[in-house]
């Protein structure tokens, strides 16, 4: 679609509308939300990883000041009340289907991680809960831990019916062929990588506000979710049978996600639960110690790579069997997270004819793990670009080089891989061409011996992605086990004075939709930015949706909008062809008015909006009056942006200090809808990729405490880990979608760690340095320097 | 249960006699409201010293005395620290956040004594003295292990002061999660002769390294402290560094503080 002509249209850099809101602290977030006569609820959290349940006892609690109720796990369970399910199950190498354990929303017998939700204490302030909840005494017979992933298999049974602590055992591609590039390869090269643990550490912790109306039986939550119909969903009919016609579902402004809000959570089911045996609103937000337990984690991969060789270094075939830690329950999208959205990644941009991979996903006394920005891509992203460059190394490459001959042609689209996907278009050359210029490639010998002058240590890294946004179509993730469909719905009513709401079905908490959304109406429409409002997040007044997450709300809730507007535009041509007296087909629609062609009869948007509403001369016989349309946007195939990162690091070898200098980036996401949101987003999943690459680590001990369980521990990046990020496009219009984008929200976060490691690695490449693992902390980077020179002094 | 009553004091003595009666002292508060807020500590009276007149900085000749209650802030924008010890004015300077500047006070941070904190590492470094409401206490002897000091039950810091020197310096290494020091190093050409105390590192909080004053008494350089060597036994060992990362680093980091001298 080519740049609208409309000051604040497609392709301009509007500054954010919701912005205000939030930069002057008038944001509405649930926590904000107070109703009449609500209660609190403080949870009493497991202080063990593994235990049984033998006593609760309750009654001084009970007897405590502002007390109204003490619930346990036996008030659920005689309340018949279900757990959050699981969304996406797959089937088994075998045959059979995943185990899914019960996940009781106050635990029944037995706690299975620290911060496991044990007793619920509800009381009017929230500190008489929490001084009640210190009288309650609960009696644990503490069981062993399974805390070492690569060992969980063999620790004791954590589920009855999850033997070996095994919940799937995944395959995809296809085993003898890759087996057999391995055999006939002329270079096998090994690696075996961890993809870090990490907490979302989302701004705004968790809540949830629940009411119940006795009226006519019916609940309003007010909760922190990414997609609040499937909330209703869930929470109706999978856990408190409630009709949904009966249950709206709430998600205000929410302070980020990352992944995190997409899930159903015990808490808010707690909460709407006892708001009607309680008969009063009942409120729950999460300290941010809650947050670091018990929201759901992210990453947590062991994978095995082999990767073939023919004699001129063109890759044959590659086998990943992977260990995925999926925690101590199953959360929605624990199991698709590194199966579906995992596994179909590993050919990357390359052309690979021979894949397998196998993924057990295992059990542990660990929070539960789920997807986290990428989910499932960056770890397919990493294991491969560390591949990549091991291969490279091995047989004497440069690595983009090694890259550049090993990717698909661009001639090559609709591109098939071996593992599901079909790229429907991508040239994978040009963002490696331009982010190979932007950091001066040719130049970084001359940085490197200017660094070793100083004393230091400078590398440079590459990595070059391929993500995939928008699951769909809901009839193929359907036939892969998923439990819901991945389409989006959008109203887009006009008003009689021509203003116009969207309600769509994807939900912001931080992406800048109201902005983004209301470009792509206004851009069609001809019609100013600020006549546009953009309603998510409420399940009366959205028709259906299925939320934001996995880049999807652009390619997929944005192409629902555009098809609403479009039949909007077919109506307003029908209504406008009646004014004029003209014939339906010779109205043209363009820049905001209905002209007649061949005549200079027009008649402006509003109008025709006026007339729908007022239809004194309206053609009644063909039209319904009003103007407000619905669409339903089923995509056709995933979207597949793509690009190259590079990193420039420079080591302080006397500390082990990683100190990142220099970052390019060329991504392909077809069309720019608003080119600063889409910096932003850049922006910010390169950090969280830093943060995942140098710093952060969730890290439990042998007994599964959780030791980075605060901020004193869990290390965020900061501005000041930082350099200027370089970041510019190519573009390959998506083809399936009516406005050629494909989603740019978990790119950085993908791309950017195997970037970041493959430069502290090139920097230590030198000393013979060949592996470091995620987070290249200082004391690592030191260790392995230090190895090195014992290593070479031997 | 909880429950605690917030009290201002209006000068030492009224604050000394509300803590003989169980009160606890409350000055920025950075610390000991976190501690509160997650319940691990339930002061039932706190006495704000706000009120005291224990804030201010003053040049005492030889010396400067900085009250308790004197924000880092204030330390670190301090005209006279910043020409007398410029070294303590960048280490205030250097602490937390902005608003964690804007809050903490001197007298806070060194009751607290907190393993990782700077303070500490500039009170020994300098060998200054801390004064209370009954007496004064060198820095020697005023440390006595992780979150311990030499304070009675019922004792209030009222100031401290520090000798004046150009030729000192303090280099931390911070921890990357919570950015205190995971290795801080303060190095002062004292009259008593050189100094280095450290902090972030020692299993029993801030230390002096005998080791490292001699060979920089015989030789006031970097490279004098190449032979030394720091005991990893007695070093901190957690997830962010291991005690010989640390001990390496206590070395490395203090070769830093020389150079800065
Ligand atoms: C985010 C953050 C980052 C920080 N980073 C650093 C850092 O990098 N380096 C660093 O050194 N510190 C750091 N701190 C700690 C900060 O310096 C605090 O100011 C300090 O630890 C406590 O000082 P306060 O005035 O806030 O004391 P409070 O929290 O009010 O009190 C601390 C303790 O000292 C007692 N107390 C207070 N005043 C007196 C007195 N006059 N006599 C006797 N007892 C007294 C109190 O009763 C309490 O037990 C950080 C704190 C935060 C929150």
């Amino acid at each position: 679609m080519p740049e609208g002509s409309i000051k604040d249209g497609i392709g301009a850099s509007v500054r954010r509308k919701e912005d205000k809101r939030f930069l002057t602290g008038s944001g509405r977030y649930t926590a904000d939300i107070t109703r009449p006569g609500q209660l609190h609820v403080h949870f009493i959290r497991s202080v063990h990883a593994h235990a049984n349940i033998k006593a609760i006892r309750k009654d001084a609690a009970a007897a405590a000041e502002g007390v109204v109720a003490i619930f346990t796990g036996e008030d659920v369970a005689a309340d018949g009340i279900g757990g959050p399910i699981c969304g996406w199950v797959v089937t088994n190498r075998d045959g059979s289907p995943t185990n899914e354990p019960p996940h009781p929303i106050l635990a029944n017998g037995a706690v299975r991680y620290v911060g496991d939700h044990v007793v619920a204490v509800i009381a009017e302030t929230l500190e008489q809960a929490m001084n009640a909840a210190e009288l309650v005494e609960i009696d644990y017979e503490v069981l062993a831990p399974v805390v070492d992933l690569a060992h969980a298999g063999s620790g004791p049974q954590i589920h009855e019916n999850v033997p070996g602590n095994m919940y799937f055992d995944f395959e995809l591609g296809d085993e003898a062929a890759a087996a057999a590039a391995l055999d006939s390869a002329a270079t096998v090269v090994e690696l075996e990588v961890r993809n870090n643990r990490l907490i979302p550490n989302a701004m705004e912790p968790r809540a949830a506000l629940a009411e119940y109306d006795p009226i006519d039986d019916s609940y309003t939550l007010f909760t922190t979710s990414q997609n609040p119909h499937l909330t209703r969903l869930v929470i109706g009919a999978f856990m408190l049978s409630i009709p949904e016609s009966k249950l709206r579902v709430v998600a205000p402004d929410v302070g980020g996600g990352f992944g995190s809000k997409i899930y159903v959570y015990p808490e808010e089911a707690v909460c709407t639960w006892a708001s009607k045996k309680l008969q009063r609103p009942v409120k729950w937000t999460a300290d941010r110690s809650e947050s670091f337990l018990a929201d759901a984690h992210g990453r947590d991969h062991i994978n095995k790579v082999r990767m073939a060789l023919d004699k001129d270094n063109r890759i044959t075939g590659l086998r990943v069997d992977t260990v995925a830690n999926i925690g101590s329950y199953l959360s929605a999208f624990s199991v698709v997270t590194p199966t579906i959205l995992h596994a179909p990644l590993l050919s990357g941009c390359y052309r690979i004819p021979a894949i397998y991979t196998n993924v057990k996903g295992m059990a542990t006394t660990t929070a539960p793990v789920d997807a986290y920005r990428g989910a499932g891509r960056p770890e397919a992203t990493y294991l491969l670009e560390r591949v990549m460059d091991t291969a490279a190394r091995q047989v004497g490459m440069d690595p983009a080089e090694f890259r550049r001959m090993n990717f698909i042609p661009k001639d090559a689209f609709p591109y098939q891989t071996p593992v599901a996907l079909q790229y429907d278009i991508g040239d994978y050359e040009p963002p490696l061409d331009k982010a190979l210029e932007m950091i001066d490639y040719k130049g970084f010998e001359a940085r490197r011996a200017e660094a070793a002058s100083r004393g230091k240590y400078r590398g440079i890294g590459l990595s070059s992605y391929i993500e995939a946004c928008g699951i769909a179509p809901s009839a193929v993730a359907g036939a892969l086990g998923a439990r819901v469909g991945l389409y989006e719905s959008a109203t887009v009513r006009v008003d009689p004075t021509g203003t116009v709401n969207v309600f769509t079905g994807t939900h912001s908490h931080g992406q800048g939709h109201d902005t983004t959304f209301a470009q792509i109406v206004a851009d069609k429409l001809g019609v100013d930015i600020g006549s546009v409002e953009i309603i998510h997040g409420d399940s009366d007044r959205i028709p259906f949706g299925m939320g934001s997450y996995g880049s999807r709300s652009l390619a997929v809730g944005g192409a629902a909008i555009a098809k609403a507007v479009d039949k909007v535009i077919e109506k307003s041509k029908i209504i406008a062809a009646h004014l004029m007296e003209a014939a339906d087909a010779d109205v043209v629609f363009a820049d905001g008015k209905f002209t007649v062609a061949g005549t200079d009869n027009e008649k402006g948007f509003g109008e025709i909006a006026l007339a729908a509403y007022v239809p004194h001369n309206y053609p009644h016989d063909r039209l319904e009056p009003g103007l407000e349309e619905t669409a339903f946007y089923d995509p056709l195939n995933f979207t597949y942006p793509s690009g190259t990162h590079i990193a420039e690091v420079e080591i302080d070898p006397s500390t082990g200090v990683v100190e990142l200098v220099d970052w390019a980036c060329c991504d392909d996401f077809g069309n720019l809808i608003n080119p600063m949101i889409v910096e932003g987003q850049v922006h910010g999943g390169i950090a969280q990729g830093v943060g995942q690459a140098l710093l952060e680590n969730a890290h439990y001990d042998e007994t599964g405490q959780l030791i980075t369980a605060s901020y004193m521990d869990y290390c965020m990046p900061r501005a000041d880990d930082l350099p200027n990020f370089k970041v510019d496009y190519t573009v390959t219009a998506c083809t399936h979608n009516d406005l050629g984008v494909k989603g740019c929200g978990e790119a950085g976060a993908i791309a950017s760690p195997p970037a970041l490691i493959n430069a502290v690695i090139d920097a230590l490449a030198p000393l013979g340095v060949t592996d470091m693992s995620m987070p290249a902390t200082p004391e690592k980077v030191w260790r392995a320097i230090n190895d090195a020179q014992t290593e070479a002094a031997e | 249960m909880h429950h605690t009553t917030y009290m201002k004091a209006g000068n030492t003595d009224d604050a000394v006699a509300r803590m003989a009666d169980g009160g606890q002292l409350l000055a920025g508060g950075m610390t000991l409201i976190p501690t509160m807020k997650q319940r691990l500590a339930n002061p039932e009276t706190l006495v704000d010293l706000a009120g005291c007149g224990l804030a201010g900085i003053e040049d005492q000749g030889d010396s400067i005395r900085i009250g308790a209650m004197t924000r880092h802030a204030d330390v670190a924008g301090s005209d006279l620290v910043r020409g007398a010890i410029p070294a303590l004015a960048a280490l205030a300077g250097g602490i937390g956040d902005r608003q964690v500047r804007n809050r903490g006070t001197i007298g806070g941070s060194v009751a607290n004594n907190d393993p990782s904190a700077c303070y500490p590492a500039a009170v020994l470094g300098l060998g200054g003295t801390v004064h209370t409401d009954r007496r004064d206490i060198a820095a020697d002897d005023f440390f006595t292990g992780m979150f311990e000091t030499a304070l009675d039950e019922d004792e209030m810091i009222t100031a401290v002061s520090f000798p004046k020197t150009g030729k000192a310096a303090y280099v931390k290494f911070p921890n990357p999660a919570s950015r205190y020091a995971m290795v801080g190093v303060f190095v002062a050409s004292a009259v008593d002769g050189t100094r280095v105390a450290v902090t972030g590192a020692g299993s029993d909080g801030v230390f002096r390294h005998a080791g490292m004053e001699a060979a920089l008494d015989a030789g006031f350089s970097a490279g004098s402290l190449d032979g030394i060597t720091v005991d990893a036994d007695e070093m901190i060992s957690d997830i962010h560094a291991s005690g010989d990362y640390r001990a390496h680093l206590v070395r490395e980091i203090a070769k830093r503080a020389v150079a800065a001298c």
